[in-house]
């Protein structure tokens, strides 16, 4: 078992000075050190408030974790040596105005992928318009062939998905990754406005704050609309771990309680009359919607990897016979290539006809020559990243690196270039966190949390916000040392 | 409810309740131990037996010496049985049962796995030995609260009441093989009062030796203590009192479901014939042998209810 991720890789390494002084956007302070609107009346609560006081609450939320449980288990580590990711006590505060046009884009962005998927896996339009290359769906190890041709209950690939956006300015957002296969963390946002609200209370009384907690409720409404053909009544709704050694079971044990539904493993299950069933005390009782929290290479032994003791022997046949909706639906991991990615503003032109309302960060292709030959000759300033990479492994951060590193990794471009995409150094936008010494800046990015049935799309407000805890650094990522922050979207 | 997670209740439950019975025999052991050097190597083999694992006692180390013995009873992960492999099979079984056990409940039983293991990170002085068991208690008193104080009175609920009591009948039954031979020469001899360190400390690994003196007074005898701890209706360690607990569970579990189970027979037979006799027939018939049968009994209706709720597969 890794270190949790909560996320995909956005960035690692750190930027060190190498005499380049650059400027980055802080959400709370803007230049010149006042302080932005949507903080103002955070700011005169922690002015006047008795900094001792917060440094002992900041204490009192980890042991509040700790107790919750909401830790992960480090491969190998002796018992006891569970940890916690860090949190801080400063929110992220985004705007009413902000958010509804990050909402618009992300709503406009997540609809557009699932008419991708819905195209890849039937008639393919956009690779005969030759908008999208062919290869890349072909090369891509998440493409599932047998899903050519089935139609998933109500249309629906995406039924949860994150969209992890970053900010470098005022009025500049991008979107830096779409996780569509498995995205993890709603717990996380969950938890840490319940521990806000049990720390500061006062806080929630003078800043008007959107409410997270009906994500669990949500969540299984919109499952519920996706219930397959052979659903009799009340839908059924069962969320699959791999079990309590997964790094991310308190999520997963999280949402089956919030929901009510039952979480069970693949011991727990077998299909039994052409339907997928879970053993109760009183016998076999068939499951209409799955959220799994496993792979596609886990979920039938029978059909995909054999070896799999995740999954079920032939839950496959029963998904293919329309007796039970698999959420997210299987193949839908295409959506994460980054390779992928960079052809987001065509896929989201293509299907909906609009241009993209949030930009992708600008992407260079290995693959294609001049591209190369670009990425080569500007390394240094440059991020380079794997296609199928995650977690922040295997990638350069050009300004952070060493000549040697540099070196090495113009190699590795060199002999396999297909396996690349390049990005500009972002300078993410920061956050203050609470330090002993005070506020004191650190880059974050958001993953807003987006639900999806053939009623409509939900996005909660907010979502998860990740910040490097360590000054100047770009790590957002919880596996290599990043924290997580309440995240606020104000009321109109 | 998931077969498994009924499973899980019922296991963390029994595991909860062993950890507190261990920290009951460690301590009458040591009290022996620290009175009566003599017979130490002898107490504390017994309370080895009890728990079940002299054998694998033996294997590892050989000969009984205090601080041996407690070790390996607190904290050797090659003992399954030590407090600290216990508590930590508790907790897992929790997790897996989390959703079926509210929030107050789940962070009694995280807590005391939390404490437990920061508290046997090192191998335990002699003279903190009484505050650590202390602790033990502690934590499962807590996570009992817990448990009783916000959990619905539902299948779940009574899957968790079901492997306590189990495992502690369990428990009780073992004390009374492992020590009979204490009980059996003054049987003969009606009267003649046993040794009284022996007695108390059979009483003390219930945590009833205050309990039978208000009962019985002055009066200790081979005959009361053994009534008492069988058949004894208001002690809460009888094997009468945890048998009709567990009839009583198995027949809320048959009203909820709805269906008559082989288990619930078991149990029903169990109190109404096995308990159902005066203890004096129960010496005649042989207390050794009547205890043995007793712990066969339970062992087969644990296996019975693992069966009719299908635990697993």
């Amino acid at each position: 078992m890794q270190a949790q991720d909560i996320g995909r890789a956005a960035w690692v390494g750190t930027l060190r000075g190498k005499g380049r002084r650059i400027s980055f956007f802080d959400e709370m302070n803007s230049h010149g050190g006042e302080t932005r609107s949507p903080y103002r009346e955070y700011c005169d609560w922690f002015e006047a408030e008795d900094v001792a006081r917060i440094q002992h609450k900041a204490v009192q939320a980890e042991a509040l974790f700790r107790t919750t449980g909401i830790t992960f288990n480090v491969y190998g580590a002796v018992d006891g040596d569970e940890r916690l990711i860090p949190f801080d006590v400063v929110p992220r505060i985004i705007s009413a105005s902000e958010w509804r046009r990050l909402s618009r884009g992300i709503e406009q962005r997540v609809r557009a992928l699932n008419a991708f998927l819905y195209d890849i896996y039937h008639r393919q339009e956009i690779l005969r318009a030759g908008r999208v290359p062919t290869k890349l769906i072909a090369d891509n190890d998440a493409f599932l062939p047998m899903m050519m041709g089935l139609d998933p209950p109500g249309g629906i690939y995406t039924h949860i998905s994150g969209t992890d956006i970053v900010r470098t300015g005022a009025n500049e957002f991008y979107v830096l990754e779409d996780n569509a296969r498995t995205p993890s963390g709603v717990s996380y946002m969950l938890e840490n406005r319940e521990t806000m609200l049990q720390m500061f209370p006062e806080l929630f009384a003078k800043v008007p704050v959107r409410e997270v907690s009906d994500y669990p409720i949500n969540l299984l409404k919109s499952l519920a609309a996706c219930a397959p053909p052979a659903c009799g009544g009340t839908p059924t709704v069962a969320v699959l771990t791999p079990g309590i050694h997964n790094s991310a079971y308190y999520e997963h044990s999280f949402l089956a309680d919030h929901m009510g539904a039952e979480l069970v493993e693949g011991h727990d299950l077998r299909v039994v009359d052409g339907r997928v069933a879970m053993r109760t005390t009183q016998g076999y009782k068939a499951i209409d919607v799955l959220y799994r929290r496993v792979d596609d290479d886990f979920l039938d032994p029978l059909n995909f990897r054999p070896d799999s003791m995740l999954g079920v022997p032939g839950i496959w046949d029963v998904y293919r016979a329309g007796g039970i909706t698999i959420a997210n639906a299987p193949g839908t991991g295409i959506a994460d290539d980054k390779a992928l990615y960079s052809y987001m503003p065509d896929i989201i032109e293509f299907y909906t006809g609009e241009k993209a309302l949030l930009p992708n960060v600008p992407t260079w292709r290995c693959s294609e020559p001049e591209h190369l030959r670009e990425v080569l000759d500007r390394l240094p300033e440059l991020v380079v990243k794997e296609v199928h990479g995650s977690g922040g492994y295997g990638m350069l951060v050009g300004p952070a690196a060493s000549k040697k590193e540099l070196a090495a990794f113009r190699a590795k471009l060199e002999a396999n270039p297909g396996n690349y995409i390049a990005q500009p150094t972002l300078s993410l936008s920061t956050v203050p966190i609470f330090t002993k010494k005070g506020l004191a800046p650190r880059h974050v990015d958001l993953r807003p949390f987006v639900l999806m049935s053939p009623q409509g799309i939900t996005i909660t407000p907010g979502g998860l916000t990740r910040v490097a805890m360590t000054r100047g650094s770009l790590v957002v990522n919880s596996s290599q040392g990043g924290g997580t922050k309440d995240t606020w979207v104000l009321e109109d | 409810m998931l077969g498994k997670t009924a499973g899980s209740l019922f296991w963390m439950a029994r595991y909860l309740e062993r950890s507190e019975n261990n920290a009951r025999l460690i301590d009458a052991g040591f009290r022996i131990a620290l009175t009566r050097s003599q017979t130490a190597a002898a107490e504390w083999k017994s309370v080895l037996v009890t728990a079940g694992v002299n054998q694998a006692f033996q294997a590892a180390h050989g000969d009984y010496s205090s601080a041996r013995v407690i070790d390996f009873l607190l904290r050797d992960p090659a003992n399954p049985s030590s407090i600290l492999s216990v508590i930590r099979q508790a907790r897992d079984n929790a997790r897996t049962a989390r959703t079926a056990l509210t929030r107050e409940t789940w962070e009694a039983v995280n807590t005391s796995w939390m404490t437990l293991v920061a508290l046997l990170k090192r191998q335990v002085r002699e003279d903190d030995l009484p505050d650590v068991l202390t602790t033990i208690r502690q934590q499962s008193a807590q996570v009992r609260g817990a448990l009783n104080g916000t959990m619905l009175r539902n299948d779940g609920y009574h899957f968790a009441q079901l492997g306590t009591f189990l495992e502690r009948a369990d428990n009780t039954a073992r004390i009374l093989d492992v020590k009979y031979y204490l009980l059996l020469p003054s049987v003969a001899h009606i009267g003649t009062s046993i040794d009284n360190v022996q007695w108390e400390t059979i009483l003390r690994s219930v945590s009833a030796h205050r309990a039978y003196r208000w009962l019985y007074g002055a009066e200790i005898s081979a005959l009361k203590i053994a009534e008492f701890l069988i058949l004894y209706r208001q002690m809460p360690r009888s094997l009468t009192f945890c048998s009709e607990r567990m009839e009583n569970h198995l027949n809320e579990l048959q009203r909820h479901y709805g269906d008559e189970t082989e288990a619930w027979r078991m149990a029903h037979a169990l109190v109404h014939d096995k308990l159902n006799a005066p203890i004096q027939s129960i010496f005649d018939g042989g207390l050794h042998q009547y205890v043995t049968g007793f712990l066969r009994d339970t062992a087969a209706l644990a296996r019975q209810v693992e069966r009719d709720y299908r635990f697993v597969e």
